[in-house]
């Protein structure tokens, strides 16, 4: 520990640390632009200045080591004079259009000028003019504005691993661009709005769309995808105007994905906001007790076995759960599902689903072996930690088949599931790798669970892990990593049958009646089954519909979602369901009521406690049922990564324009050929 | 000087020739492994001498691929220094001298020369494709000045008049005999030296 005095406040800081970081410690801010947390120090921007004694020149404190003994001035004449002069030269290139720019109200410069600034300007020369770039769809620029801090140049090399900005020309005609002006190929692109300390570069889909203050702020979860990134969503009137991130050390750090910030205008499209019947082919509108009424009927006169009832992708687990109940004590039935394929999951154990070693333990794992998944598509901030791992400790990371750019170098094998048995046979030289490996990670992703030695090759991979000792109390290298949003939430619930083959079922039309909740990702041949959809959006789902209930999407209730690794967290509700909609809590216990005069459960708080009762009980009684395990018989099989566009995932997503104009950017890049 | 934007009209296509080739290998030669980046300044050097004195795009990717880095970075440096050029200058590119010295001694009579010789505006090709100019800074020949430079040579101690010869030469295809055009040999003073004459082999 170093010992320094800020201000003649004793600080002790760890060794490694800088002289701004300790100034923090001693609860002194010192205003920046160039420095962030999460970027390498680049100290161009010279906010930062400080006096040190004995230094006969203020030193830029975010590049400067604090060393032993330091004595650091921040409220000296001399600061101050060094911060009016700092910022009298970034504004004698910066435009004064705070008025018409997107930042203005939640821009680092605004701010530090009215505290640090003078309040009038020197210089009487023109003030020099830059021209727009082109960087895709989500990023609008105004480069005029640009006082060249060089963050969004460090993110895109250093996190989202894409080093295609960059700054070119020097002196005052240095200028930030993308190469030859193409649009930047990462899923985490839009994150350099957020660090752009000015109105350089702002959302476009967001332009001219609101000021901050004007917006509600709600701290909520995100859905796109199975980490779980906390986000804060802003919404004016009914309408989500943008979603931004939110810290969180432990999932997200601060970034989120394109998709996660931009799905949003999907909430304005494609919504279902009134109960529809369908007559004659035609949709017709109709009022809640008409439709609660065909559906009581119709279920009252069919045998129970044929009714099934499938959940989606983006489903919180309350409306899980409630569905679970009203199916197995209304309808009186086990007939429900939560998967849309056959992918093999044995959930007598958590850790069976689970992304056991955790997003945080990334960074610890010294080997990496990708078995079936496509992180940087299946899920992008995932993909970034183990970017960072990369960087930080040169991990080793093997895939079993060629994804393409992940944006780190790995290894990858032939694609063949036999490589994997070879693995598990000893045969086959990343097996002492991970024997010697002291936390090896093994990622397994939905495509491998799709095979049909899924489960032989999940058990003998468990089974390999345990013989090399490689599970213990704080590492658990086993990983399975999730797509969707509710994947992990409804095998918590137990919302899934492993007896029978429900989707087979559903294919070969055994059902009378299907019950749909958001899910939209089942392909079968409608026949004469009677569909009922419930959900947000006018998709597959709605499309071969009888009869819709119009829900609510992931920001208009309150929920719960379990990410990847297990967490527990829970979505708030920011805005409230259009029309007629409902929240889907509410239209199952409502429906239960009209069936049985009885509802579910009284209240939401009534359903929630239930519930986490539910799961409590369930993490009690964890014990490993493997029912079939000494399957001997194992053929190769080719393995082939199946993932869904990442642009157009789910429903939110595939209603939302923002997501159409990113996925045509990605692919006029890809037919100019210009890439590479 | 604004920022230096790549031509229009560029090659489909760049690739170090045999010399080209060894003369990188060399240099990238010097680096340890790994930091072979190092060598990107000198290796746009040796694409400009082999491309006719500028840096195509194609070249900059080709440089990137050889010492595996980013496009961006290669352009970045390219677009840095004043003395990559980044558009076709011609087969004699000329740079006129307008520093200090050079301006105190007549440098805008030579840029007068070159607008009337090659072309009305500096950075623009003339007629014939064969040669452009430009103002630059201090060359460091103040001695001589006002000087210019075509090529690699230094023309120096030149009027109106000498340069406007100089470039009727370059314009015929010929190449001018470099150095003073008062006659001196490298920097001596004119008509024999003032100081130390005392001393012999001074």
């Amino acid at each position: 520990m170093l010992k320094l005095k800020v201000n003649d406040i004793d600080v002790e800081v760890e060794e490694g640390l800088t002289v701004l970081q300790a100034c923090e410690k001693a609860g002194v801010e010192i205003p920046r632009f160039c420095y962030h947390e999460k970027l390498s120090i680049a100290g161009n921007c010279r906010m930062c200045l400080v006096e040190m004694e004995k230094s006969p020149k203020p030193i830029a404190s975010c590049a400067m080591p604090a060393a032993e003994g330091m004595n650091i001035k921040t409220n000296t004449s001399l600061v101050e004079k060094a911060r009016k002069g700092v910022m009298e030269f970034l504004l004698a290139n910066h435009p004064l259009d705070c008025p018409v720019c997107d930042q203005g109200g939640e821009c680092d410069l605004q701010d530090q000028s009215m505290f640090y600034g003078v309040d009038k300007s020197r210089f009487k020369e023109n003030k020099r003019a830059v021209p727009e770039k082109n960087m895709g769809p989500l990023i609008k620029t105004q480069m005029t504005r640009c006082i060249h801090c060089t963050r969004c140049v460090r993110f895109a090399t250093e996190v989202a691993g894409v080093p295609e900005l960059g700054a070119i020309g020097r002196g005052e005609d240095m200028q930030i661009t993308t190469y030859l002006e193409q649009s930047m190929q990462s899923e985490l692109s839009a994150n350099v709005v957020d660090l752009c300390p000015v109105g350089a570069l702002t959302s476009k889909p967001y332009v001219f769309e609101a000021r901050p203050w004007e917006l509600k702020k709600t701290e909520t979860i995100d859905v796109m995808d199975a980490i779980g990134s906390n986000i804060r969503v802003d919404t004016y009137d009914w309408e989500v105007k943008r979603v931004l991130p939110i810290i969180n050390e432990d999932i997200n750090e601060e970034w989120i994905s394109d998709k996660t910030r931009y799905a949003c205008d999907g909430l304005l499209h494609q919504r279902l906001d009134t109960p529809y019947i369908k007559y004659n082919g035609k949709f017709e509108k109709a009022s809640w007790q008409e439709v609660y009424k065909i559906i009581k009927s119709k279920l009252e006169n069919t045998s129970k076995e044929k009714v099934s009832g499938f959940v989606g992708d983006l489903t919180n687990m309350e409306t899980a759960y409630i569905f679970k109940e009203f199916f197995d004590r209304t309808v009186e039935t086990d007939n429900y599902e939560s998967r849309s394929d056959n992918r093999y999951i044995n959930i007598s154990k958590r850790e069976n689903y689970l992304f056991n070693s955790s997003i945080n333990g990334i960074e610890d794992a010294d080997l990496i072996l990708l078995l079936g998944a496509n992180p940087r598509y299946e899920a992008t901030i995932l993909n970034a930690r183990i970017r960072k791992s990369y960087l930080n400790n040169s991990t080793r990371i093997v895939s079993l088949n060629d994804c393409g750019d992940l944006t780190y170098p790995y290894e990858s094998l032939d694609g063949q599931t036999k490589t994997i048995k070879e693995i598990l046979d000893d045969t086959h030289k990343l097996s002492k790798e991970i024997e010697s490996a002291k936390k090896p990670m093994i990622i397994i992703g939905e495509s491998l669970l799709r095979l049909e030695n899924a489960q032989y090759l999940f058990n003998n991979l468990k089974d390999f892990l345990n013989k090399k000792n490689k599970f213990s109390e704080d590492w658990n290298p086993l990983n399975v990593l999730s797509c969707d949003a509710a994947t992990v939430g409804n095998f918590d619930l137990g919302v899934l049958n492993n007896k029978t083959n429900l989707i087979e079922d559903l294919k070969s039309n055994k059902f009378e009646i299907v019950f749909l909740i958001g899910q939209d990702n089942l392909n079968f041949a409608k026949k004469n089954e009677f569909v009922i959809y419930q959900g947000s959006h006018g998709d597959k789902g709605a499309e071969c519909a009888d009869i819709i209930l119009p829900g609510s999407a992931y920001t208009e209730q309150d929920g719960y979602y379990t990410n990847l690794e297990g967490k527990i967290q829970k979505a708030f509700k920011a805005s409230y369901p259009p029309g007629d909609a409902k929240e889907d809590w509410q239209i199952i216990n409502e429906l239960a009521e009209f069936m049985n005069n009885r509802k579910l459960f009284n209240d939401k708080e009534e359903l929630d406690s239930s519930m986490l009762n539910y799961l409590k009980l369930q993490s009690e009684k964890q014990t490993e049922q493997n029912n079939n395990k000494s399957i001997s018989d194992f053929n190769n099989e080719n393995l082939k990564i199946e993932i869904k566009d990442y642009y157009f995932s789910n429903v939110v997503a595939k209603s939302s324009k923002t997501m159409i104009e990113c996925n045509n950017a990605k692919m006029n890049l890809k037919s100019t050929g210009t890439e590479g | 000087m604004s920022l230096r934007k790549p031509a229009k009209d560029q090659p489909e296509s760049f690739e170090f020739n045999a010399s080209s080739l060894e003369a990188a290998n060399n240099i990238v030669a010097k680096y340890p492994k790994g930091k072979q980046q190092s060598a990107v300044m000198a290796l746009l050097y040796i694409a400009q001498r082999q491309n006719n004195n500028w840096i195509p795009l194609a070249a900059m990717k080709y440089i990137a691929k050889f010492l595996d880095m980013p496009y961006i970075k290669v352009y970045e440096v390219a677009t840095f220094y004043t003395m990559y050029n980044l558009s076709p200058v011609g087969k004699y590119f000329v740079q006129v001298c307008t520093t200090t010295p050079c301006m105190i001694r007549g440098a805008n009579k030579l840029v007068e020369a070159c607008k009337e010789k090659i072309s009305e505006n500096e950075c623009e090709l003339s007629s014939d494709k064969s040669c452009s100019w430009m103002e630059v800074e201090c060359l460091g020949a103040c001695v001589t000045a006002p000087m210019m430079q075509i090529n690699d040579d230094y023309y120096e101690d030149l009027d109106k008049e000498k340069t406007s010869e100089i470039l009727d030469k370059i314009l015929n295809g010929e190449t001018p005999k470099p150095g003073s055009y008062r006659g001196r040999i490298n920097n001596e003073p004119e008509n024999n030296r003032k100081t130390l004459t005392d001393l012999k082999n001074a």
